[in-house]
Parts: structure tokens; sequence; C-alpha cells
């Protein structure tokens, strides 16, 4: 990706930040305003990161996934059920139960990237229709059982949600205590209001933090490694690497379910992190998003990523406004309305697929099947 | 031959059959050390398909492969590569957003791994984890440039290894092709028909390489249909036909005329008889045209030249420097950015087709299934494509049969298009009849200008003599013709006057035969007119 399209993902963040800090300015620091936005940024960009990394896969071996948001849907749910059925085993002791659950949602999600993989590589199905079927077959399913074990008399759980065991807990990183460490030894105090600050940004949740480290490992291995080279050229040109005794279809077959993997860690964001329940539709869309983040990012996955952090500042923004209520200019309040969050990405992405801000170009075999 | 060189690949008795076509029949074939053997046919004589079994793409119904007098099974590329066969495609394997060195070691990524790569055959759970974990290893991107350098240093191939290949020109392209063959320590070299996208001067350096490959040892089966090549390089030629093996010669028995006997199983005439032209008014005038490409970066930079009635010119120049655009503006698919074109006296500049076509245009298109037909519609249908809303054919809005029925047959007899029937969808005819039911189409109307664009591209030699015929039957009937062809022959046989085209701007205007086809090349390949030896 080129440095105009990061620039322009810079100068959107630096906006929708600067939105914040205006607004709240006289009630809190600027810096803290700032410090506050970035941790929220990087908390709900998560499951827009994994998922765009599991659409960044898929489409650099050419199989279009738009089942990402299917995907991340049941992986939310399985994953919260194995978390809670655990949990009444292990009872009050949450972190296996947690533990299973993330396993159980990576691997739900792995899954449905072979059901993918099987309907648009082996049996050639349209790959729009196949995460089609992806989607609805998870909603289906996550609904209906849903329904089944929580609110039906004679479930296992007896008609009613068992107790969950609570949300991954927040892991301190220790960058602030070094920050302090080393301003210490330039000022008196060690700037506290700075150190404080900073120490929002970098309390963070595992799967957060995980995604983060996803982000550059994949970076590397898709530009950097035997496996990346071999993917990107099946991406482009599979017959080429047919010629050089590279199996298209297995390599097709393994991004795949990489990318359901990526998306099921995703899909245990909602119920293992973000919040201790499920909720039937509860991505809410988070999967498309995610998607067009993949195309902002031009198919990769540091631009991805720089694309999720865009879309997760606007839902910063919004839910940092909130703070602030009162202290909103009348003409701005439409800023606090959710739609406009949601219609964000959509809008960029467009504007994206214009070419003002530098060239968006797929895996050229994107979405075709490979005939020998 | 005295002292004859062992045999390095031998095919005994191929055959193999693709739904409804039997590609290749109990043929034979093999190849000395440090030869060049020549596999000569036609369009759909089953070339590719042999080569593709040689190189593990296709496997054979029957019959054998021999390795240094070893039998070998071929499944896949990599046994191919394991034996030291190495292709350098029709159509190149190229990933056009790879660099060079990317391209090279693709799928042979550690260094050493050479020809030796095939690891021994195991089931994946047995293959283990750590094997698996090879692919994880960084690249060794500057070892493998370092010995790509080595290698062209060697062989007299010049390629940068961190170029982008979609950057580079076809010429060199083939140059990675090729290097990707030797890095493999490929010592049989498969190219087939490598020519088709190169000038002339490409082609040179291309034989210049090939006999420097012999004599290191490497031993080529090179696959074309051009004639003058095969007697240029080769040691001995096989000739194909129709799934078969028809014949074998050496340049020293034989030459075009008999190989073109061989290749069509009849005889043909290359040369094409024509009278001195006899130009009158002009029918086509373009000046300063300009026209962009699909990228809007200009591809027609400021041409000027005029076509008469009963002249044919010629406008040659490699694939890309602007010919398609320039076609695409005169017919009236392409806006142009300036200029003027005016046709019999008429103002065309970015009119629609239709008024041009009205005027009297007819146009051969480049890519004939997209633009010269509706590949599902009938034969019938095909041929009213141009006067469809007139009447015979359509009627207060209504299409009669009749009348298109007997439009049909009388084209499809007089042009000697081959088909079942007149309703059968064009798109299942050859390629040869498909370009005769355009050419039925296009000068069966009362027209004062012909544009062919590549009228004989990939066509079989039979087709191609048929359709130089007409063109010149046009010419002599008072028609302006505008052609435009990547194949310098055949501008060559057909032009009264010669445009050279270079990077969207025409170079030169000659008459034929004012100069030679090497001058020719040159200028198509962007020397300066002054240093070909010609005063404008
Ligand atoms: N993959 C394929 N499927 C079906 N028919 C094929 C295939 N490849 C080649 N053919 C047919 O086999 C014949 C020989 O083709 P080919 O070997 O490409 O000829 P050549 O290389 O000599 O021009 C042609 O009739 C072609 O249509
Ligand atoms: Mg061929």
């Amino acid at each position: 990706m080129d440095w105009k399209r990061y620039l322009f993902i810079a100068l959107i963040i630096i906006a929708l930040f600067s939105v914040v800090i205006f607004v709240g300015k006289t009630q809190t620091p600027p810096l803290v305003i700032a410090m506050s936005m970035l941790a929220t940024t990087l908390m709900v960009a998560t499951p827009l990161t994994l998922g765009a990394l599991s659409g960044v896969f898929c489409e650099t071996s050419a199989v279009i996934n738009i089942g990402i948001e299917g995907m991340m849907l049941a992986a939310a749910f399985f994953g919260w059920l194995a978390a809670i059925y655990m949990n009444t085993i292990f009872g009050y002791e949450p972190m296996p139960s947690l533990i299973t659950g993330v396993v159980v949602a990576v691997l739900t999600g792995g899954i449905f990237g072979l059901l993918l993989a099987v309907l648009s590589i082996t049996f050639k199905v349209d790959q729009i229709i196949g995460g089609t079927v992806v989607n609805m077959l998870a909603i289906g399913i996550t609904g209906f059982l849903n329904r089944q074990l929580f609110f039906e008399k004679n479930s296992v759980f007896g008609g009613q949600v068992p107790h969950a065991p609570g949300t991954l807990p927040i892991i301190h990183l220790p960058v602030p205590k070094v920050v302090g460490g080393v301003c210490s030894l330039f000022t008196a105090d060690g700037c506290p209001t700075f150190a404080n600050a900073l120490g929002k940004v970098f309390d963070q949740r595992p799967i957060a933090i995980l995604a983060i480290v996803l982000v550059f490992v994949s970076h590397y291995v898709i530009f950097h490694t035997r496996w990346g080279l071999r993917t990107r050229a099946v991406g482009e040109h599979p017959r080429a690497a047919d010629t050089v005794g590279i199996n298209v279809t297995r390599v097709r077959y393994i991004n795949v379910v990489i990318g359901g993997l990526l998306a099921g860690l995703g899909g245990a964001y909602f119920t293992l992190e973000s919040v201790p329940s499920f909720e039937p539709l509860m991505t809410n869309g988070r999967g498309f998003i995610a998607l067009a983040a993949m195309i902002f990012g031009n198919w990769t996955p540091i631009g991805s990523w720089a694309a999720a952090l865009v879309f997760g500042a606007a839902q910063a923004m919004q839910i940092n406004l909130q703070f602030f209520r009162d202290l909103i200019p009348p003409a701005w309040s439409f800023l606090q309305q959710s739609y406009i969050v949601g219609l964000t990405p959509y809008l960029l992405t467009m504007l994206i697929l214009t070419g003002i801000v530098g060239k968006t170009v797929p895996p050229a075999a994107d979405g075709q099947p490979y005939e020998k | 031959m005295s002292a004859e060189k062992r045999i390095v690949l031998q095919a005994k008795g191929i055959t193999k059959r693709f739904p409804g076509v039997l590609a290749n029949n109990k043929v034979n074939f093999d190849l000395r050390e440090g030869e060049i053997h020549v596999l000569l046919g036609e369009n759909g004589a089953g070339k590719s398909t042999l080569m593709n079994i040689l190189y593990g793409l296709y496997q054979q119904d029957e019959g054998e492969i021999f390795i240094d007098g070893q039998p070998v099974r071929i499944q896949d590329p990599t046994d191919a590569i394991h034996h030291g066969v190495g292709m350098v495609h029709q159509h190149f394997m190229l990933v056009p957003v790879f660099t060079v060195a990317e391209n090279i070691m693709l799928g042979a990524e550690r260094l050493h791994q050479g020809s030796q790569g095939r690891e021994p055959e195991r089931p994946w759970w047995k293959r283990g984890f750590f094997n698996g974990l090879q692919n994880l290893e960084r690249l060794e991107r500057k070892q493998v440039s370092a010995r790509i350098r080595a290698i062209s240093r060697q062989y007299g191939l010049e390629v940068d290894p961190d170029a982008i290949v979609g950057d580079l020109p076809v010429g060199v392209q083939q140059r990675v092709e090729i290097l990707k063959a030797l890095y493999r320590q490929a010592n049989i070299l498969i190219l087939d028909e490598p020519t088709a996208v190169l000038t002339p001067q490409e082609a040179e350096d291309l034989f210049r390489i090939m006999r420097d490959l012999t004599a290191r040892g490497v031993s080529i089966i090179f696959i074309t249909h051009k004639l003058k090549e095969v007697l240029a390089v080769a040691d001995r030629i096989t000739v194909m036909r129709a799934g078969e093996v028809v014949g074998h010669t050496t340049p020293q028995e034989s030459d075009e005329q008999q190989l073109a006997a061989m290749m069509v199983g009849r005889e043909v005439i290359l040369q094409v008889e024509k009278a001195d032209a006899n130009p009158g008014e002009v029918v086509l005038e373009v000046n300063d045209l300009r026209v962009n490409d699909s990228r809007d970066l200009p591809a027609v930079d400021g041409v000027s030249f005029s076509v008469r009635a009963g002249e044919v010119l010629g406008v040659a120049g490699v694939q890309g420097n602007g010919q398609t655009e320039l076609a695409e503006a005169v017919t009236g698919l392409r806006k142009a950015v300036g200029g003027a074109i005016r046709l019999a006296g008429h103002d065309i500049l970015n009119k629609p087709p239709r008024p041009i076509t009205e005027i009297g245009m007819a146009h051969i298109p480049e890519d004939r299934q997209r633009h010269g037909l509706v590949l599902s519609y009938t034969v019938a249908d095909n041929l009213i494509l141009c006067d469809y809303y007139k009447p015979p054919f359509s009627q207060r809005g209504v299409l009669q049969n009749q009348a298109i029925d007997e439009n049909a047959r009388r084209l499809i007899e007089s042009y000697d298009v081959r088909t079942p029937s007149p309703y059968v969808p064009a798109g299942k005819l050859s390629g040869g009849n498909q370009q005769k039911v355009i050419v039925a189409r296009e000068l069966s109307r009362n027209i004062k200008l012909l544009v062919a664009s590549q009228p004989t591209r990939g066509l079989d030699v039979g087709s191609i003599e048929y359709i130089h015929k007409e063109i010149i039957a046009m010419r002599d009937r008072g028609i302006a013709v505008l052609l435009i062809s990547a194949e310098l022959d055949e501008i060559l046989a057909l032009s009264d006057r010669i445009a050279v085209m270079y990077r969207g701007q025409i170079v030169a205007v000659v008459n034929n035969g004012q100069l030679t086809r090497e001058q020719l090349g040159l200028l198509m390949a962007g020397s300066p007119p002054a240093e070909v030896g010609l005063s404008l």
C-alpha cells in the first residue's frame, strides 16, 4: 500500500480524535482524551482487524470470503457455549472456561472456513454464493440453538442461561512504567500525567493484543516467507504456480482455513472479551466492515489494520462523546448518532475505490476458481 | 548424420484425447543431446498438448516417455523439473507483480534445491510438522538474486533480478522464463511458440541464446509455425498435422514451400499474387490524431496519414505501440482526445460506429471473439449484425427470417465458411471459419474503407491464404485498405505503402520495397530512421 493511503488514514484518525478533544477540552486535558480515544480505538478495532486479516489470507490466495460475518457470529456463539458449559464444571475458576471458549471459537471459525473452501474450491460454487451460505447458516444455527438451549424448558440448561465465566481479564502491559522510569531520568516527578494517560492505552485484553501481534505475523508470513510467496502466486496467476509444481488447491484450502481460524478469534472477542453474553446477530455487520477494511487496506495486513483503526476511531468517537454529552454544540449533536458511525466505513471505502488516494488492486485471480 | 548424439528424451506412441478431439494420435518424438529440434505444425495440430504431457501438465492416455533411456512417469511439473525438463509456455507463466527473482524462485525457494527437488512421497501425516515449518522460513532474496546474476552472466541472459516483471518488455520476460528453467538446472528446454510475441530483433536475440545453450549441452524443443525461423535455427524438424506426426526433415533437405505443404497437407501459395496498385482519391485522412488508452495514458500521439482508394496501407509495429487504439478511434469504438479523421469527405471524429459504418467502413477487429462476433448468436444472425435494422432484414421493426436465411446461405457459399448449418452458434466454429464469417459480413456490403486489424492472427495457413486473397481482391476493386498487423511478413506481403508505428507515433511511411525486412524491424524496435539509413 502506498504512503498516500497511509497519510489519508492518519489524517482521518487525527480528525476524529480532534472532534472529541475539541468538545471535551474544557473538562478534560487533551492528552487524556487522546489517550482514552486511542485505547477505545484499539479495543473496538479488534474484531475488524481479525476479520480483515481473515479476508486477506483468503483473498490473497484468490478466494473471496464474504462469510466473515457468519464465521464470527458462529464462533462467538459456540465459543461462548463452550465457555459457559465448562464453567458449570470448573465452577468459579473462570480462566479454564474462557480459554476453552476461545479455542472452541477459533476452531468453529476454522470449520466454517473449511465449509467455504469445500464449496468454492472443490465444488467451484460461485464464491459470493458460498460466502452467503456461510452467513445464512451461521445466523440460522446460532439463532436456533440459542432459542433451543436457553429458552426451552426441557433443554440441557433447563430453559435459562447458566452463569457465564465473565470476560477475559485486562492485561497491564508495563509500557507506562518503563516510560515513567525513562521520564524520571529527565524530570523530577517522572511525568505522572503522561504515564497515567498512557496506562489506558496499554491496558488491553488478550484478544486485542493478540490481534495486533497477528497483524505483524501475517505481514511477515505473506511477504517474507515461502508460504506467502506461494500464496500470492496462487492468487495472482494460479497457472504459473501450477507449472512450477505448486498445488493450487492445497494452498487455497489452507489459506481459507487460516482465514476461518482468524475470523473465529474475532468472533471470540464478542462473547468472551467484550461482553459476557451472546445475543442473536450480535456481530451486527462487523464482518462486512472488516471486508471494507481489507479493501481499504489494499489486501495487505498492515494496511487493513490501519483501515480497521479508522473505523474503530469512528466508533470510539461516538463512545467517548457520551462522556461529554452536555458539552456538545447542538449543531454537532448528529455525531453521537450511531448511524453516522455505521456509515463511515462504507463511505470511506467508496471514496477509496474512486482511486483518489492511490490505486486499489485486488489479487488478479481473486474470485476465480482454478481450472486445469 | 554421422556420430549421432545420444537421445535424451523420447516419447513413444503418445495418444491424448480431449472430449471430442484426438489431440495426439500415437505420436513418436525424440530429442538428441545439444540439438534444436523444431516441432512444426498449424494451430491445433497438437504441439502444445504433446509438450504439456512431457512437462506433466497433462497425462497421456497411452504411450511412454523415456528420459536418458529410462522409462519415466511424469505426473506433474515437479516430476518434469526433477528429470531436468524445463518449459517456456506459449503464454508466459510469470506473475506480473512479482520481481524477477521472486518469479524464478517460486516453487524452488530453498537455495540449491535445484532439480533434485522432489521430497520422497509420504502421506501428509507422516511428513511431520517440522517439514511444514519450512514454509515459514524467511525467503533468501539476496542469495537468490546473486545466484540469478551468476546464471545470467554464465548464459549471456541479461536481466535485473530485482525488476518487477510486469514492467519488463516481452523479450526480457521471455529471458526470465528461460532463466526459470536454467535455475532449476534443466538440460531439456521446451520453447512453445516463443517468437509469436517478439520483434524480429528480439527473435534474433533468442536464436543466439538458443545456440549458446545448445553449445553448453542443453537440448531444445522449439515449437513454431513460422517457416523462416524453422530453416534458420533447426537441426532437425518434425512436422505435425491433426494430432499426428506427418514427417521428419532437416533444413538442408527442405524449403519453405515444402514445409508449408507438409504442415497443411496440400500445396499452398505462400506468396500473395498481386498486381501494382492503382491508387485513386483519398478515402481516409487522419490528422494529428491523439487517443488515450484504457488507463488514460496517451497511446496514439499525434498521428497523421491518408489511405487512397485501391491501395493497402500497412501499419507495422510491435503490439502495444498504439495500433489497437488507432484502429478503435478510426472505427468509432474509442473516443479520441484530439485531431481529425475524415472518411470520404465526412468528419467522423468521435462519431459512433453506426454512422461511420453507413458511410462505408468495414472493420475486421483484432479480437474476433469479443468484438467481431456474438459467439452465442447463430452464424446467420452474426452475418447481419451491421444491417439488421434495415430492409430487407427488418421491416417495420420485425426481423425477416426469409431474407436473413437467404443472405446467410449466399455468404456461407461464396466465402466458403465451413459450418454444419447457418443456425449453429458462431462460437462453435473454428477460428478460421469465425474469421470468415466476419470477412463475409464486412466485405459483402457496399464499402469504401476496410480496417483490418491482425486479420490472420492465430489462423492456419489455409485460412491465412484465403483472407490475404480477399484483402487484395478488395484493393483491386478500388477499396482503401488500412491493414494493421504485428506480423512483418503479412505487412510485406499485402501492403503498397508501409507506416511504422512506435510508441504512439508513426516514425516512417515508405513504399513497400523501399526498406528491407531488417530495416523495418529496426524501425519497429525504435531505432531512429536516420540510423536505419532512411532519409526523410
Ligand atoms: N484442455 C483442453 N481441452 C480440450 N481440448 C483441448 C485442450 N487443449 C487442447 N485441446 C484441443 O486439442 C487440439 C490440439 O491443441 P494444441 O495442442 O493446443 O495445438 P497446437 O499447440 O499445435 O496449436 C486442438 O483441437 C485443441 O482444441
Ligand atoms: Mg500451441
